[in-house]
């Protein structure tokens, strides 16, 4: 079977991010992007399920600005196949990121989307839900354990109170969690050699999809944080403190 | 405008602390938005009794379902019927706490109705507009819902509970034969199998007191004998670090974090645990944090109010001890 993986990049968070001075958005220019923490782990997850026989081709697709080609680039270096870009400039809400990958899904034969559960970024948690239900398709999100076997996936799903295992029909949507596995760096001449793997560029226009958005960022702003205690020389101290200042206890 | 929809989260019929969290966004987002009103759906085992005990919060109509679909939560079928019991009770938005189930089930529900979709989120402006949380909390966004229709998923630490008030109204089955489609859901698949930690313990995202353990505990033996009885000392909930979790020392879900749950409890303890980012983003809400940690440097500090350089395995048995013996004379 064919597996899409959607991807998108995101600053690196080890960065120290700054707004621009109209509050809009954060400043971009010349910081380091990554393929958000948990694609990355949805690629690998595709790759493995490629090593074990199970799928027989990697697709990637991502929506943004040309530049989003080197994170493709690496996750091609990783082991996918190959790379469909849509570019488009403007903002990308999680709506029109599903509308997207629902119109790429239509136009492959594809048995299963496998994406992130969230992006690093917006920390939102749902475009995987949003492309599984304009699809109707099947969904297990948040997965630290995926098996595919005679036509199902079976997924064990991180919900509150432990584990879930679920067994879902083929084409099915599932988003990966911390914990499914721990990505493989892509190495130095793959990366050479991922330059000569199949990437397409398309428009939104050409798949039909509006750039119309549902969603928009009106202001950000950075939570003034919590100031530094103090330190306290023992248990003895930290109980006073706790009992006198906090009133715990 | 039309009324907005309460996804009345419920375990065995008794309502949870954090779908009133949700109400009391829903009321906020009411007034924001020139709502008419909030209505309410409950599905699953007992859900007649949580849509019951929801009429004393003023929700004007509330529908469950007990039918067998329902049993055991789904993303599909449980999307559906919130659907179905939207366009049923004339609500264009949707509202639901921000659990597993909320946050797998609710933007499926917006994909159905095509509505906007909000995860998160932590605050509702005068203009409509809402907050949340981005970039591990480094960011809070002001974000605009612009179409007519409109999900929102409600992180539980973000609001008060919401009291009881008077126009609560009917509570009835809802009708399934709404949706043809409902039908099919056993075609969407099925359970294998449950695999829960114990809950002896108070639950992580309610608890008055937290403790959490990192990767310095060093074995999951540590872990049980270090971080056990300080829990118990305190009647708290048991945290824990991601590397904690990775380790196998804690279940995933005692995860605090970025991508696990997000607690503000009066008291948090973090004990061998340096204090990244995507940690702090999880408890730092928190009323009073107390860090237990050997390096005099760990970030962790620079959020805590107290902190005790010192070595884990020697103050918080100390400190265990202490504690029980303020609250056995108490
Ligand atoms: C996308 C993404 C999402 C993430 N989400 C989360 C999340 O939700 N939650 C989360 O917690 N992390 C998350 N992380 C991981 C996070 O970056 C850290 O790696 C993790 O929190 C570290 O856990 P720790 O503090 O237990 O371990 P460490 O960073 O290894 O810290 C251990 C600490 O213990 C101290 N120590 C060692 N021995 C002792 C001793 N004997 N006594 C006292 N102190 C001692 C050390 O000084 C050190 O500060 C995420 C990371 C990424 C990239």
């Amino acid at each position: 079977m064919k597996i899409l993986v959607p991807v998108k990049r995101v600053p690196d968070w080890q960065i120290k991010l700054k707004l621009l001075p109209d509050g809009k958005d954060i400043q971009t220019d010349g910081i380091k992007w990554i393929l958000n923490t948990f694609d990355e782990i949805a690629v690998e997850e595709a790759i493995r399920l490629k090593e074990k026989g199970v799928c027989s081709e990697i697709v990637l697709v991502s929506v943004g600005p040309a530049d989003v080609r080197a994170r493709l680039e690496y996750a091609l270096a990783m082991g996918a196949d190959s790379a469909i870009l849509v570019k488009h400039d403007g903002p990308v809400d999680s709506d029109l990121a599903s509308r997207v990958i629902a119109e790429v899904f239509k136009k492959g034969d594809y048995g299963m989307i496998l994406l992130g559960k969230q992006a690093i970024d917006s920390d939102a948690n749902q475009t995987a839900q949003l492309v599984a239900g304009r699809l109707n398709l099947p969904q297990a999100c948040f997965a630290s354990k995926v098996l595919v076997e005679s036509g199902s996936a079976v997924v064990t799903r991180e919900v509150d109170g432990g584990l879930e295992t679920i067994k879902i029909p083929i084409p099915c949507v599932v988003s990966t969690d911390l914990r499914l596995n721990e990505p493989r760096y892509a190495a130095l001449p793959n990366l050479m050699k991922a330059k000569k793997k199949p990437f397409e560029e398309l428009s939104l226009e050409a798949l039909g999809v509006s750039a119309d958005l549902k969603v928009r960022v009106k202001s950000l702003s950075v939570p003034t944080g919590r100031k530094a205690g103090r330190k306290v020389a023992n248990v003895q101290e930290l109980i006073a403190a706790l009992q006198g200042e906090a009133k715990i206890l | 405008m039309a009324s907005i929809l309460l996804f009345v989260q419920h375990s065995h019929g008794k309502v949870l602390k954090g779908t009133l969290a949700a109400l009391q966004a829903a009321r906020e987002l009411q007034s924001a938005w020139g709502a008419s009103g909030i209505v309410g759906v409950a599905l699953g085992p007992q859900s007649k009794t949580a849509a019951e005990s929801m009429v004393a919060f003023g929700l004007s109509s509330v529908r469950y379902s007990e039918d067998a679909l329902f049993e055991k939560y789904r993303a599909e079928p449980y999307a559906r019927a919130i659907a179905l019991a939207a366009n049923d009770l004339g609500a264009s938005s949707v509202v639901g706490l921000a659990s597993s189930s909320g946050k797998d089930a609710l933007p499926r529900v917006a994909a159905l109705l095509d509505a906007a979709q909000a995860s998160d989120i932590i605050g509702v402006n005068p203009d409509g507009s809402i907050k949340r949380p981005m970039y591990a909390g480094n960011v809070i966004a002001d974000v605009e819902l612009v179409a007519p229709s409109r999900v929102v998923t409600v992180r539980g630490t973000g609001f008060a509970p919401a009291g009881v008030t008077t126009g609560g109204g009917d509570v009835a089955q809802l009708s399934l034969g709404g949706d043809p489609e409902l039908k099919e859901q056993p075609r969407f698949g099925e359970v294998v199998s449950y695999e829960m930690s114990k809950a002896d313990r108070p639950e992580l995202s309610d608890a008055e007191v937290v403790v959490s353990g990192g990767r310095a505990l060093g074995s999951s033996d540590n872990f049980e004998k270090v971080m056990f009885p300080l829990a118990d000392a305190f009647g708290a909930a048991v945290g824990a670090s991601r590397a904690a979790v990775d380790s196998g020392y804690a279940p995933n879900d005692w995860q605090v974090g970025q991508t696990g749950k997000v607690v503000a409890p009066t008291l948090y303890i973090a004990v061998g645990i340096s204090g990244a980012i995507q940690h702090l983003a999880g408890m730092k809400d928190s009323k009073v944090i107390v860090a237990i940690n050997k390096d005099p440097d760990a970030p962790i500090f620079e959020v805590a109010d107290y902190g005790l350089v010192a070595d884990l395995f020697a103050v918080a048995p100390e400190l265990t001890e202490v504690v029980k013996s303020i609250r056995t004379s108490a």
